[in-house]
């Protein structure tokens, strides 16, 4: 019976081309549209996400400024300037700091490999700069390390497009370069990250050597800025407040000028960020269900016309004999097989077009589209459960009416 | 082999009750051929669908070879209208989809008859309707007195006992109508119930036996 079923329905949705493509294609472009917007707008918040972290998350950067405030018998106005030890200082008095590095930085230095010759800004720190910072570095090469640092190695990790510039497309790792014309050699290449934010320029346009090497060579005696992160992100403003405190004691400035130390204090942006990301994410949910209200309710009503006119054929059926049960079985399958076929092929035309989106390279853009397993499931049960609810409940009703009533609509 | 006591129809459409039938008595006796005639709107196809089991009397009794309706379930009501009953309607209703071939096949493949015998019964009977040759025609590129045939094949096809037909030459020439009505007296003489609406005088040639309709009664 079941067999015969499916038979009798085969034939009467290709003898009914034109009302099966349409219904198809209702199924099939809603499921479609559905799942591209989604995986659009993830994509777009994944990769905003990325560019905006790419300095580094809950980090401070800390400057020396002018004191504002007169304090201690000094008048206001006074430029303070961070000495060498300064960082070790912090990590001794303010247990909140997790991981801090001294900052020291020159531009415009005379970098040359071979007979290629450009300017650089290199910058010295120390080794916990790269988890803070986000130095990533590309596989089989490495940041700064502790020996580096005790041996005092002209060693340097450099950014991707300094690597670019001097060394072409050749791998720069284990190379030797020329910085003021002093040999070093390059231990390390930052792999390719988004940066939105910065302060001493990108840090692919950067190299990075040992302070005790820099220290050695340029011997200064003053450190550019401070980065620090809390050893609990949630405790950073207690931290700033803390080294706040403590450098005033160093330097005998206010503690609450705040001109005096200015900190970039990365954790606000996050916050930001946050706010901006659960707006955003609200936003996509609210335009991916109204995007599946809307599919539905035009699914709904194909499903729904083809059902008002199906019900004189239902009646029909139902004069000439058919028992409920073999109208029941036959719309159930017709409509399932109908909006199984429709969904999964929307779900496979948006896989091939976010295939193809990926391929062309948009990224830029709109970032790498990954489809997301959990909205793709979501997407093609609601579209196909309103798609059986609006054909098969209509069918239902009809199959229950007196066969005359049926087909007098 | 139909006896009707007391049917009552109301149709109830929002405001307006319409009393369809009333008071309805009638006895058809196995081999009869019944013409039933009456003005338009007087009950005639609402009579003709409870007697085909289409629709449901709002009261009375209605028994179909000594069994009464009341007592059946739907199954069973979809088994009389299968094999028992076959109805040919006022304006055909034939699935506009399927084919000649397909719309007479219907009733077969609801009853779960085979392939072989259905190919068999089908082909017989649009023979029979002088239709083999219009077998893969969808109802619209039909004329009148062949989707009229095509109606009255998918009626026998499961050969009942009782054939309905609400006036089956009301839509057609003189022509196509006569060949019609000659099918029914055929089908008449080989020994089938016959109920017939019309209003067309050849049927009187044939049988004697009618009834008058007006405003929902029998007219003695
Ligand atoms: N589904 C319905 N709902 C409401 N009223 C109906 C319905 N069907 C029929 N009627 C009413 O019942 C009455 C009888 O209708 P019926 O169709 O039986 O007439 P008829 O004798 O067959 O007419 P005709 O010769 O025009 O076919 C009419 O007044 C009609 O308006
Ligand atoms: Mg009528």
């Amino acid at each position: 019976m079941i067999f015969k079923n499916i038979r009798m329905i085969l034939r009467e949705l290709s003898k009914q081309k034109l009302r099966t493509m349409l219904t198809l294609f209702g199924i099939f472009w809603g499921t479609t549209s559905v799942i591209l917007l989604l995986t659009f707008g993830i994509a777009v918040k994944a990769s905003t996400s990325k560019t905006m972290h790419g300095m580094g998350e809950a980090i401070c950067v800390i400057w020396s400024g002018k004191t504002s405030i007169s304090y201690g018998g000094f008048p206001k106005g006074r430029q303070l300037s961070f000495y060498n030890d300064d960082a070790q200082y912090l990590k001794d008095q303010v247990p909140l700091i997790g991981e801090i590095s001294p900052q020291y930085s020159r531009y415009d230095i005379a970098v040359n490999v071979g007979d290629k010759k450009q300017n650089f800004t290199i910058n010295a720190v120390w080794p916990e700069f790269q988890d803070m910072r986000n130095m990533v570095p590309r596989e089989g090469s490495r940041f700064i390390n502790n020996l580096d640092m005790e041996n005092r190695r002209r060693v340097v990790f450099i950014g991707n497009e300094v690597e670019k510039t001097m060394f072409g497309d050749t791998n720069s790792v284990g190379k030797m370069m020329l910085i003021d014309g002093i040999p070093y050699k390059v231990i390390g290449v930052i792999i390719a990250k988004e940066q939105d934010g910065s302060y001493n320029g990108r840090d692919k346009y950067a190299i990075f050597m040992p302070t005790t090497t820099y220290l050695g060579i340029y011997g200064d005696r003053y450190v550019n800025n401070l980065v620090a992160r809390a050893k609990n992100v949630n405790q950073t403003s207690q931290m700033k407040k803390a080294i706040v405190e403590a450098m005033a004691k160093k330097y005998r400035f206010a503690p609450e000028d705040t001109q005096a130390l200015p900190i970039w204090d990365t954790t606000e942006y996050d916050q930001f960020l946050g706010t901006f990301f659960t707006g955003f994410t609200i936003f996509l949910g609210v335009v991916g269900v109204m995007t599946l209200i809307v599919g539905g309710i035009g699914i709904a009503n194909i499903m729904y016309v083809i059902v008002e006119e199906r019900t004189s054929e239902i009646g029909i059926k139902r004069a000439i004999g058919a028992k409920k049960r073999v109208i029941l079985t036959q719309y159930l399958i017709e409509t399932f097989v109908i909006s199984s076929v429709g969904t999964i092929a929307g779900f496979l035309f948006a896989r091939l077009l976010i295939f193809g989106i990926n391929k062309a390279h948009l990224d830029d853009f709109v970032g790498v589209l990954i489809l997301n397993p959990t909205i793709a499931i979501l997407t093609i049960i609601i579209i196909s459960s309103i798609t059986f609810i609006a054909g098969w409940g209509p069918a239902k009703r009809a199959s229950t009416l007196d066969p005359v009533v049926a087909i007098n609509g | 082999m139909i006896k009707m006591e007391n049917i009552r129809k109301v149709y109830n459409t929002g405001k307006v009750e319409v009393e369809a039938l009333r008071n309805v008595d009638l006895h058809v006796k196995r081999g009869d051929f019944l013409t039933v005639i009456g003005p338009s709107g007087s009950g005639k196809s609402t009579l003709m669908n409870i007697m085909g089991c289409l629709d449901k009397p709002t009261s009375g009794n209605y028994a179909l070879n000594g069994l009464n309706i009341k007592d059946m379930d739907d199954n069973t009501l979809s088994e009389l209208r299968n094999k028992e009953i076959g109805f040919v309607f006022q304006n055909f209703n034939l699935l506009p989809y399927a084919s000649t071939y397909e719309n007479v096949e219907m009733p077969l493949l609801f009853a779960g008859v085979s392939g072989k015998i259905r190919r068999e019964k089908v082909t017989s009977i649009l023979n029979k309707v002088g239709l083999s040759d219009r077998m893969h025609h969808r109802p619209n590129e039909l004329s009148g007195g062949q989707k009229q045939r095509v109606a009255i094949a998918r009626a026998l096809v499961n050969s009942p006992n009782i054939i309905l037909a609400d006036e089956p030459t009301g839509n057609l020439d003189t022509q196509s109508g006569a060949e019609i009505m000659q099918l029914f007296v055929d089908l008449w003489k080989e020994g089938n119930t016959i109920i017939m609406i019309t209003h067309d005088p050849r049927a009187k040639e044939y049988t004697d036996n009618f009834i008058t309709i007006t405003d929902g009664t029998i007219q003695a």
